[in-house]
């Protein structure tokens, strides 16, 4: 079976989903994020997290709904240190 | 979901998972029960520093005895939980500073740790991208064995060696009542069903109040919302820790490459808040700009927030309640849980096992409150 990459930032396959999902008893995409660092890249999981929750309903026998989605953490795209600096 | 266990620990954090797997190995049974998911709380969202450098004995002897523990914990846990020493370098801003750090550095050097206080050039020579002048620092204060560990990963490498050793983790599922009778505990009844146990240990981190509250107890606590950020992943440039308790600031480079970092928020405030604010981004990122200028090109990625469990004197709360047999405090971390938990986590098991201590505790205990207490004064974020 050719591997299917799920999170192109961090580089994460659907196998290693799956494997994650079993071998901790994941419930939630807030413990893929912290094991696998999912999402955690510059596009802010808005490309993975879709898939990565459908991946996680089915393991689960979940509904998507049931699935929560992590908490969403500005800003929401990259923004340079100097950018939002606070006035001297 | 009924059940009964020798130990009951409220709370799946660093603290909850250590405890679990230092009991397990002793051969006690052990549930943790855990209303989300390991590491959910400040754990998974601390600095992931690893320091030695305290102002209290109390402290600085945690530390380094769990600083010993990290080294070999790889080995001992079958696991990889990326625990690199690149040493915590400390700002000195003044005289005033210079007075405190010597005291801290005498006492830090009595019980053997390699500290010692450095100049503004070797300042430069340690982490390159500072700024001295932007820092306002006459010299510094750089103890190489200080270092980071992967929270999540050391959490779940307990949570899983526990496991391995019968511990039994029940994740979403909240504690709601302790029972009590004569004088002792009968079992936690959760929202999942009841464990009957006489010994219930709170690791609860910033709601340990509530769960004290359970059993009856009243506990010092406080939650503070702390805010921190990470920046995009950029080349290796500099290993250690830099932290200022005059600023409240620190920042490191993770393993992946990103650099971490908090400072304590102007609107800053006691209570259950968990939104990010965006002061203290604009505050951070000035301070960053001052202390390392070249970061100021670097993007942010992401901020978040979590909390301190703030006890009066910054120091935990661990042992038995005088009040109730049976019930472990072990909280009130104050910002500093994940780099002591290796250790706090084997004492308490010995305590609860009836071992001798390899660390005398009873300074920790809740009783200290009834009189004077003395502050950890090396507190940042």
């Amino acid at each position: 079976m050719p591997m299917k990459i799920v999170c192109r930032c961090e580089d994460i396959t659907e196998e290693e989903i799956i494997e994650t999902i079993k071998k901790y008893n994941c419930q939630t995409l807030n413990e893929l994020k912290q094991i696998l660092r999912l999402g955690m890249g510059p596009c802010q999981g808005r490309t993975c997290l879709p898939i990565a929750a459908r991946i996680l309903a089915r393991e689960t026998g979940k509904n998507i709904e049931e699935v929560m989605p992590p908490a969403s953490r500005p800003p929401l795209v990259p923004v340079a240190i100097y950018m939002v600096s606070e006035d001297e | 979901m009924n059940d009964k266990a020798d130990i009951v620990i409220i709370g799946g954090g660093i603290n909850g998972c250590a405890l679990a797997y230092e009991l397990s190995k002793r051969g006690k049974k052990v549930v943790v029960v855990e209303k989300k998911h390991i590491a959910a709380g400040a754990t998974g969202r601390c600095g992931a520093g690893v320091r030695q450098q305290w102002s209290t004995k109390e402290n600085a002897l945690l530390a380094k005895k769990s600083v010993e523990i990290f080294e070999q914990l790889n080995e001992e846990l079958d696991a990889d939980i990326d625990f690199r020493q690149g040493g915590y370098l400390i700002a000195i801003h003044d005289e005033e500073d210079m007075k405190q750090a010597k005291k801290n550095v005498e006492m830090q050097r009595s019980i053997g740790l390699p500290v010692r206080i450095i100049d503004r050039d070797e300042v430069k020579e340690i982490v390159p991208i500072l700024d001295p002048d932007g820092m306002e620092a006459i010299g510094a204060t750089f103890c190489p064995t200080d270092g980071h560990a992967d929270p999540f990963k050391t959490a779940y490498a307990y949570a899983m060696a526990a496991m391995k050793r019968g511990a039994k983790f029940y994740k979403f599922t909240e504690a709601k009542k302790i029972k009590i009778r004569n004088g002792g505990i009968e079992s936690v009844v959760t929202d999942r069903g009841e464990i009957k146990t006489n010994i219930v240990v709170n690791a609860a981190g910033a709601w340990s109040r509530q769960v004290a509250k359970m059993a009856g107890l009243e506990i010092p606590n406080k939650p503070v919302r702390k805010e921190a950020l990470v920046t995009e992943p950029i080349k290796r440039i500099f290993d250690a820790m830099v932290i200022s308790f005059k600023h409240g600031i620190y920042f490191s480079q993770m393993s992946h490459g990103q650099v971490l970092g908090g400072i304590p928020s102007p609107e800053e405030k006691v209570g259950y808040y968990t939104e990010p604010t965006f002061s203290f981004l604009q505050h951070m990122a000035y301070m960053l700009g001052k202390y390392a200028p070249i970061l100021k090109q670097v993007n942010i990625m992401r901020q978040w927030t979590g909390f301190y469990d703030v006890t009066p004197d910054a120091l935990p709360i661990l042992g038995e309640d005088a009040r109730l047999k049976g019930f472990i405090h072990c909280h009130g971390f104050s910002g500093h849980g994940f780099m002591i938990a290796p250790m706090v986590a084997k004492l308490l098991a010995q305590l609860i096992t009836g071992e001798k201590l390899d660390l005398p505790i009873d300074r920790l205990n809740i009783d200290r409150f009834k009189g004077k207490v003395i502050k950890e004064k090396s507190v940042v974020g």
